[in-house]
């Protein structure tokens, strides 16, 4: 039996090994295709977008051959540490509870959070503004945690909902004075649409690393410090030869690299 | 574990720090759909059960449609649904009412509930023995009488545990209340679920909350059906 044991626990620390030397012929990106234009589905089932793209060059450049694996956004986490996939490259912001679990790569783009109201309300996103009124954001997302840290202590009514689109009906209603939203997100998903009909952006882009991050990036295993290595460069090197700025205006009219 | 009871356990049981959350919230809704439900359920059982068809027909078609559709979606029409209408928004009170979330839930909840609860008296008044019917109107008992006296002590008694079983369930239904932004149970424990990433955690106090409630109504239930029932418990040799 020991000698069993010895042989299986032998065979797992080569198997292991041979996983840890592996030089990346290969690498597997989990995606949850359900967020243009960032990542979705073409009508032909082909996966679009822009982290889609960005991830393809990133491949091209560690001479990679691309595997993309779809999976539910809430089980990227456990998925990547079981070694479903080596990445998570689906618009994951990178912050400290992430952070506790796994890597991350170099941040790929940092889109701005902003506030949206009825045209002409005069809202700005401040508490002193807001004072009163009532503001929907998403439940878990890092906007709920600003408006609960910077305004629910000024007396503003910060509303959380289940889903964004719910935040969404109620604005449309006139339930919510305001609501706090990833600002592509708000202009895609509404403003753009005809229920987004007389309202918009009220105020500019907010800034705060510690509730907001600092950006979304692709997440990774913490051993595999080889591979955060070797697509820092690529991203840098996209970056600095301008093929970031090629990807991006294919999908954007404004900087989503941000600050 | 330790750090999530120690940074949640207010927002579990009654505060997230500016409203009520949680326990609170849930016993609240429990509570308050579940009385409005026991009211209205007594009129209606005995409409239901009338000889009148003009009586219970209405009932039996607001009762099929609230059993006949799901308690999610009842939530949605309320709140969602009827908040879209212009006239809705056009008439104050209307206004007024359905803008708020705990409103649109209470209203779903309590008429959900009231129409299972119609449904389980009406079978129990039916199930009245006619020996019981009998003597009432051999002492003369008009109608409302009959019903008062006899029929409804009678079949309110028979009808606890079905009932017992019905708030249980009514329980584990208001955890849909987040849908209309109540903030109940399952809310915190997805807001720390989004905040840890430790599911089997949040969800395992979740549920260890709601066990406990059941415990407690169970035992409840206990206690009334041994004091009103007894008349049905077989005699001790």
């Amino acid at each position: 039996m020991r000698k069993v044991i010895t042989a299986v626990s032998l065979a797992l620390m080569a198997t292991s090994f041979g996983a840890f030397a592996k030089d990346w012929k290969e690498v597997r990106f989990g995606v949850d295709a359900s967020y243009a234009p960032f990542e979705s589905k073409a009508p032909d089932g082909k996966l679009v977008g822009f982290d889609i793209d960005l991830g393809n060059e990133i491949c091209a450049r560690l001479k990679a051959k691309c595997v993309w694996v779809e999976n539910d956004f809430d089980g990227m986490i456990p998925a990547l540490k079981a070694k479903k996939f080596d990445g998570v490259l689906s618009s994951m912001s990178i912050n400290e509870a992430r952070l506790k679990e796994i890597n991350f790569s170099a941040k790929l783009f940092n889109t701005p959070t902003r506030m949206v109201a009825k045209a002409g309300s005069g809202l700005m996103p401040t508490a002193a503004s807001l004072k009163g009124k009532r503001v929907g954001v998403e439940q878990g997302t890092i906007q709920e945690a600003y408006a609960k840290a910077h305004w629910a202590p000024g007396g503003v009514e910060v509303v959380p909902y289940q889903n964004q689109s719910l935040v969404l009906a109620d604005l449309a209603s006139g339930r919510l004075d305001a609501s706090l939203q990833d600002a592509i997100q708000a202009d895609e998903g509404f403003l753009k649409k005809p229920e987004g009909k007389g309202f918009a952006f009220a105020g500019g882009d907010l800034n705060d690393p510690k509730t907001l991050g600092t950006g979304a990036g692709i997440g990774l295993r913490k051993e595999d410090t080889d591979l955060k290595a070797a697509i820092d460069k690529a991203i840098a090197g996209m970056l600095k030869d301008g093929t970031y700025k090629k990807i991006e205006k294919k999908y954007f009219k404004f900087d989503v690299y941000g600050k | 574990m330790i750090d999530i009871i120690q940074q949640y356990w207010k927002a579990f049981l009654w505060t997230d720090g500016y409203h009520l959350s949680g326990l609170a919230v849930t016993m609240w809704l429990l509570v308050v759909s579940i009385a409005f439900g026991f009211c209205a359920s007594i009129p209606l059982a005995i409409a239901r059960v009338s000889r009148s068809k003009w009586l219970s027909r209405p009932v039996w078609l607001f009762s099929y449609v609230f059993r006949g559709t799901p308690l999610y979606i009842q939530l949605l029409f309320f709140y969602t649904g009827m908040y879209s209408l212009d006239i809705v928004r056009d008439v104050d009170i209307l206004n007024h009412f359905f803008r708020e979330g705990y409103n649109c839930t209470i209203l779903a909840f309590g008429l959900n509930t009231c129409a299972y609860t119609t449904e389980i008296f009406a079978g129990a008044i039916k199930a009245t023995p006619y020996g019981e019917i009998e003597a009432g109107r051999a002492y003369g008992m008009n109608k409302f009488t009959l019903y008062r006296r006899v029929i409804i002590p009678s079949a309110l008694r028979r009808a606890l545990p079905a009932y017992s079983n019905e708030v249980i369930l009514m329980l584990h239904a208001t955890t849909v209340a987040f849908t209309a932004t109540v903030p109940d149970i399952l809310k915190v424990a997805r807001d720390v679920n989004a905040a840890t990433y430790d599911s089997f955690d949040a969800f395992g106090l979740a549920a260890l909350i709601y066990l406990c409630i059941t415990f407690i109504l169970v035992a409840l239930f206990r206690k009334a059906e041994s004091k009103w029932l007894a008349h049905l418990r077989p005699m001790k040799t």
